[in-house]
């Protein structure tokens, strides 16, 4: 019996008045999960697009593979490097990841297996917990409020276990994926009804509630007692001198083989997946350019303004691309389709409020290194008035067209 | 210059009134239904609040604050325990005035503010404008920009949640949540969207 009739065959116990009827959700959600759903569109006029829901989420998914692979080697090759150099450390690390890729590959920072092993044995961890409780709260919104399960969810699920630290304890992982997914977006109904995104409002959950595994030096990089600072926090004591100064280039970090969360690291891993969404049209290449531009705009203001006591203001803007989170915001969480603005002209402004207040974040505010989430979720705030005005601004461009 | 410029600032967006102190909730939970009308208490209480915050530092200066009464040859009095009830009582005859002096003279402005006017007396940002104000001991210049700023920050943050809420019609709120419990869930999101300014130096 092939799966499909298998399915079929099973499918009238989860219809109305089967006997587990409660479950239809999971029903759902394994059945489009596997095949696509059967039902089209039949009767008057409609555009057919092969683009659903369902294509544009998965295909967001898999664009996040290249930062998020590249994030598995990074965390690897990070602690592969600091382990291989210091033998104290080494003796003094413990637990099952490093008994794991010792036993398996070996801790050798030049063997690309063991760094994506040992990446892997801190990034798996967190996407599945991620997955898992997500999904219950997912599941069981969707049963008791019966709608579907959403592929909105592997979107958001990845993007929030990418921004995190690699270090980060599973149980804040927990907590911070129910807040996203049940605060920022299940009490609102769930995707496409929430105006937050969702993975980074778990993140900034996290950020505000637990400060010390989220923030800091020590955090962003896979070894016990070993304290590195991303080049933000770098960049903030000391400028762009601290950066270099600490042996790293542009090019560096433009690929990426820095501390900093595991997903967020690789510019041009970023790059890559961000291309393919633009291309394909997920993405709005207006956000991404409104974001671009306003990070530009504000980073060469300050530049110009310069400060003798801040060190942030000279820094220019190719750097602000490649240091923190700036390019994954930018290409993933920034051009979220339901919580960024909907109009044409609005998506501009929103793309540069969210450049702006990034860079405006990082340079004048001394309590937050990075900015990026924080704008990110101003924007969100921003978007549904900035769309009001695009509206009644046309409404009114319009009115005065057509004036007899 | 840029004092003042940094005081404005710092009222409109680090110390929201609404986001940051949560104050003036009752009007900033019920006008915000439509863009259009909270833009209008919005501005009607950034007027308000430019003229009564300087209102009540004259008053607090010349008057109430000890040895204020110097030039009446009282130098020891100290009245500043009729403050809450002076200040309410500015505030209150300032509105009273403003609304006959617009209805005479500025009949658009009056009804395009409407209801909101004579509502923004027991508004209670109005009244901590005051007492942040007498707290802070702004001077007379300082204190005309605070009353600008922070009612601009209230008029931004019920515009923004304005917007959102317009946006939230279209959202499927379970039943025990709607209306206000979703009201506070939103407001409480916003205010975490607004924590990047918070630690701003200026």
């Amino acid at each position: 019996m092939s799966l499909r009739s298998w399915l079929d065959s099973i499918e009238h116990h989860f219809e109305k008045g089967g006997k587990y009827e409660k479950y239809y959700a999971l029903y759902e959600a394994v059945d489009t999960a596997l095949y696509k759903p059967p039902l089209v569109t039949r009767n008057t006029a409609h555009v057919r697009d092969g683009l659903d829901l369902k294509r544009m989420m998965i295909t967001v998914w898999l664009c996040t593979f290249p930062a998020m692979f590249f994030g598995m080697w990074n965390v690897g090759y990070q602690a592969n490097t600091i382990l291989a150099g210091s033998p104290e450390l080494m003796a003094a690390q413990e637990g099952w990841r490093i008994a794991l890729t010792s036993a398996l590959a070996g801790l050798d920072p030049a063997s690309l297996w063991a760094n994506f092993l040992h990446g892997a044995t801190y990034f798996l961890p967190i996407y599945l917990t991620t997955f898992i409780v997500g999904g219950f709260w997912e599941v069981l919104f969707a049963s008791i409020r019966k709608h579907e399960v959403n592929e909105g969810f592997f979107v958001t699920s990845v993007l929030f276990a990418l921004t995190l630290p690699p270090d980060t304890p599973l149980w804040q992982v927990a907590l911070g994926i129910s807040f996203g997914v049940v605060i920022a977006k299940e009490v609102f109904g769930g995707t496409g009804k929430n105006f937050l995104n969702p993975a980074l409002a778990g993140r900034a959950f996290l950020y505000f509630a637990y400060p010390a595994q989220m923030s800091g030096d020590a955090v962003w990089t896979a070894v016990d007692g070993f304290t590195g600072a991303t080049m933000l926090s770098l960049g903030a004591a000391g400028g762009i001198e601290a950066v270099t100064g600490a042996g790293i280039d542009w090019m560096r970090a433009f690929l990426g083989t820095v501390h900093g969360s595991i997903g967020e690291t690789s510019t041009l891993a970023i790059l890559i997946g961000g291309a393919v969404l633009l291309v394909m049209k997920i993405a709005s290449w207006r956000i991404v350019s409104g974001v671009m531009l306003g990070m530009v705009a504000t980073s060469l203001m300050f530049n110009a303004i310069g400060s003798d006591t801040n060190p942030m203001f000279a820094v220019p803007w190719h750097w602000h691309l490649v240091m923190g989170g700036f390019a994954f915001g930018m290409m993933f969480m920034a051009t979220d389709p339901v919580s960024a603005s909907m109009t044409n002209t609005g998506k501009w402004i929103f793309g540069a409020v969210v450049g702006i207040m990034t860079v405006l974040v990082r340079v004048v505010n001394p309590a937050f290194p990075e900015g990026i989430m924080l704008a990110i979720l101003f924007g969100n705030l921003c978007a549904p008035l900035i769309d009001h005005f695009v509206v009644t601004a046309n409404i009114k461009r319009r009115l005065a067209r057509n004036v007899q | 210059m840029e004092h003042l410029i940094s005081l404005f600032v710092r009222s409109v967006f680090i110390e929201n009134m609404a986001l940051s102190f949560f104050l003036g909730m009752c009007s900033f939970i019920a006008i915000s239904k439509k863009v259009e009308t909270a833009i209008g208490l919005g501005v009607a209480v950034v007027v308000v609040q430019a003229i009564t915050v300087p209102a009540n530092n004259l008053m607090y200066n010349l008057l109430l604050r000890e040895g204020a009464l110097a030039w009446a040859g009282l130098p020891e009095v100290d009245l500043s325990f009729l403050g809450l009830l002076s200040y309410i009582g500015v505030i209150a005859a300032i509105v009273q005035i403003l609304e006959m002096l617009l209805d005479k003279y500025m009949p658009s402005l009056y009804n395009a503010l409407g209801i909101f006017l004579p509502l923004i007396t027991v508004n209670c940002v109005i009244m901590a404008g005051s007492l942040f104000m007498v707290e802070r001991d702004y001077t007379l210049a300082e204190s005309a920009v605070y009353g600008v700023g922070s009612g601009a920050s209230w008029a931004l943050a019920i515009a923004l949640l304005a917007g959102i809420r317009e946006k939230l019609k279209y959202s499927d709120v379970p039943e025990g949540l709607q209306g206000l419990g979703i009201t506070f869930i939103t407001i409480g999101l916003m205010s975490l969207g607004f924590m990047s300014f918070s630690g701003v130096q200026l």
